[in-house]
């Protein structure tokens, strides 16, 4: 999730506050370019880097980020007003959810193993003994590190009675589950999209900000001015994502110009049904596990790297799916908005017609903050459609897994539900592991969600998972279940 | 004679919230149990600061008393209470 209390993620909300503001003042143009010099004006204190000059060049990186911008490509020799004019004018947002600014990038030196100083060169040499690559040799009476060597394996750390033995790591790189960042040969991080699942975990590992996610905020700005039905589709994780219910969500989100908003919760009731039947055909032919298919990072990852366990993946579609359709059904002009946890869900919603647009709660609070809106001081409005407890319970670890588990009824004992409460590494080699032998001996329902402690820890949340979770369960206890005729 | 309180503020509304302050809410569980009484601490909704002071842009607020506490940590707000309890 992401770190409340970090630098960067103030920034990031800061500058997409000042684009909101600068898209609602008279000249949005104008007033975008100057961010950075309003943000670092002449003469002030520089916070971060070697000058105010390398200050500004990372907050117009920033911007362009904000406004949507893929920077791979930038050269630098256009002005912010001309990327504000291409984001008013653009019909589609760019491909690929995720873009690097170099500017921002540290080049962070590559991961090594080696020694420090606090090596006492000990008679009993564990480190030497345990490596397997002989890559530790004892000189000047201190073991040092043949990287030429150095498999990175990391046994020499655990053995040394001195803990003298560290790994330096490049956070982007360590963090990413599937090796698809790395530095290229400017030595600075570059993503590679043909393996990249946008779970959006290189976002919030990068202590210098330097990932960023490309906005869609002016799209949606843009839609809403110029008068299109524009209808907000909020995830259930939006309980305790700010200081308000999600009634008044509803209310402050109108305040703003969006036509209709939607639970996708409702979207959740319908996939629950589908995924228990789905479970139950898949048993009853004698499968030994079946995985959830709403998380996002999940589905990419399966397509891009684990193609031997998608037999095993649930043929339903997302919450989010679902609800889309029936926006669009009964607003067939409708511009449809996903208010998310996460940035993997605009990857997915590149792939349906019936969602044009993703904001993540980061945005969606920059964009109250921009208007003015105090959420707490809003009526509540209710929501047309219905949506039942266990929809409304999606966010929480075991939450999609419990809506499939009651909506068994009757069959619910035959389901022994597991999550996965992460994608990293190792549950990768786990999941591949029970594709292998088509069976998991921990349960026979895996959750998937590709953050700890589910929707509610995506990247882009403004609570902690604590407190959010308590916001979600006091909303599940004013709401009814499932029916399940 | 009873000693005054200190009066902790801890603004949730919408700007507080969104830049930092869904952390600090962590302050209305964590005050009581680290100063006992003297020390009373609330959510708030806004303090009217965020529109005054946007242009400098340092949500979150906290109250300590009449001070204001910009960019708000909880470190920030426990190094405020020490300061005013004299037990720096
Ligand atoms: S929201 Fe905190 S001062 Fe306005």
């Amino acid at each position: 999730m992401s770190d409340m209390s970090n630098d960067t993620v103030r920034l990031k909300k800061e500058i997409l506050v000042r684009i909101v503001k600068a898209f609602l003042s008279d000249s949005f143009e104008d007033n975008a370019r100057l961010i950075p010099f309003d943000m670092r004006p002449k003469g002030c204190e520089v916070p971060y880097r070697c000058c105010i000059y390398k200050e500004r060049a990372a907050l117009r990186n920033r911007v362009m980020a904000g406004l949507g911008t893929t920077l791979e490509n930038d050269d630098e020799r256009h002005t912010l007003a001309e990327f504000v004019r291409r984001a008013v004018n653009r019909k589609r947002p760019d491909k690929d959810v995720l873009t690097v600014l170099e500017s921002a990038c540290q080049g962070c030196l590559p991961n090594a193993v080696f020694v420090t100083e606090l090596c006492q060169g000990c008679v009993a040499r564990p480190c030497v003994n345990t490596c397997r690559f002989n890559a530790i040799k004892f000189i000047n009476g201190k073991s040092v590190i043949d990287q030429s060597k150095c498999k990175q394996c990391g046994m020499c750390m655990k053995v040394c009675p001195y803990q003298a033995i560290v790994k330096r790591i490049v956070p982007c790189e360590n963090v990413c589950p599937v090796g698809a960042i790395a530095k290229g040969p400017s030595g600075l991080a570059k993503i590679d999209f043909d393996k990249c699942i946008s779970c959006g975990k290189c976002v919030v590992a990068c202590p210098f900000g330097a990932v960023h996610e490309k906005s869609q905020l002016i799209d949606v700005l843009v839609r809403i001015k110029s008068g299109m039905k524009v209808v907000a589709m909020m995830a259930p994780s939006v309980a305790g994502q700010l200081p308000c219910s999600p009634q008044q969500l509803n209310t402050a989100l109108r305040k703003m110009g969006f036509y209709d908003v939607w639970e996708v919760a409702v979207g959740a009731d319908v996939t629950a049904k589908n995924e228990a039947k789905d479970f139950m055909e898949r048993m009853e032919r004698g499968d030994k596990f079946m995985t959830t298919s709403c998380c996002a990072a999940y589905n990419e990852l399966v397509k891009k790297h684990m193609p031997e366990i998608k037999p095993f993946v649930s043929d339903t579609h997302t919450p989010l799916y679902y609800t889309a359709e029936l926006v669009r059904e009964k607003y067939p002009d409708s511009v449809t908005v996903f208010l998310s946890p996460c940035v993997a869900k605009r990857q997915e919603a590149t792939e349906y017609d019936t969602i044009d647009y993703v904001l993540t709660f980061e945005e969606l609070g920059a964009m109250l903050v921009g208007f003015n809106i105090q959420v707490a001081k809003c009526e509540e409005t209710d929501f047309e459609q219905f949506a039942s407890k266990q929809g409304r319970g999606y966010p929480l670890t075991g939450g999609v897994a419990e809506s499939v588990r009651f909506s068994l009824g009757k069959n619910s004992d035959k389901v022994k539900p597991f999550v996965v409460d992460g994608i990293n590494k190792m549950s990768i080699r786990d999941l591949r592991r029970y594709a292998k032998n088509g069976a998991c001996e921990e349960g026979n329902l895996i959750e998937v969600m590709s953050c700890p402690g589910g929707c509610i820890g995506g990247n882009a949340t403004l609570n902690s998972i604590k407190t959010a979770s308590k916001a979600v369960n006091a909303y599940l206890d004013k709401s009814e279940d499932l029916n399940l005729d | 004679m009873e000693e005054k309180k200190i009066d902790v503020k801890v603004c949730l509304g919408t700007t507080c919230f969104v830049m930092g302050a869904s952390n600090l809410q962590e302050l209305i569980d964590s005050v009581p149990k680290r100063y006992g009484d003297k020390v009373e601490v609330t959510g708030v909704p806004c303090l009217g600061l965020c529109s005054i002071d946007w242009k400098f842009s340092k949500a979150p607020y906290v109250k300590v008393d009449d001070d204001v506490i910009k960019e708000a940590t909880i470190d920030k707000v426990f190094a405020a209470i020490d300061k005013k309890l004299g037990n720096s």
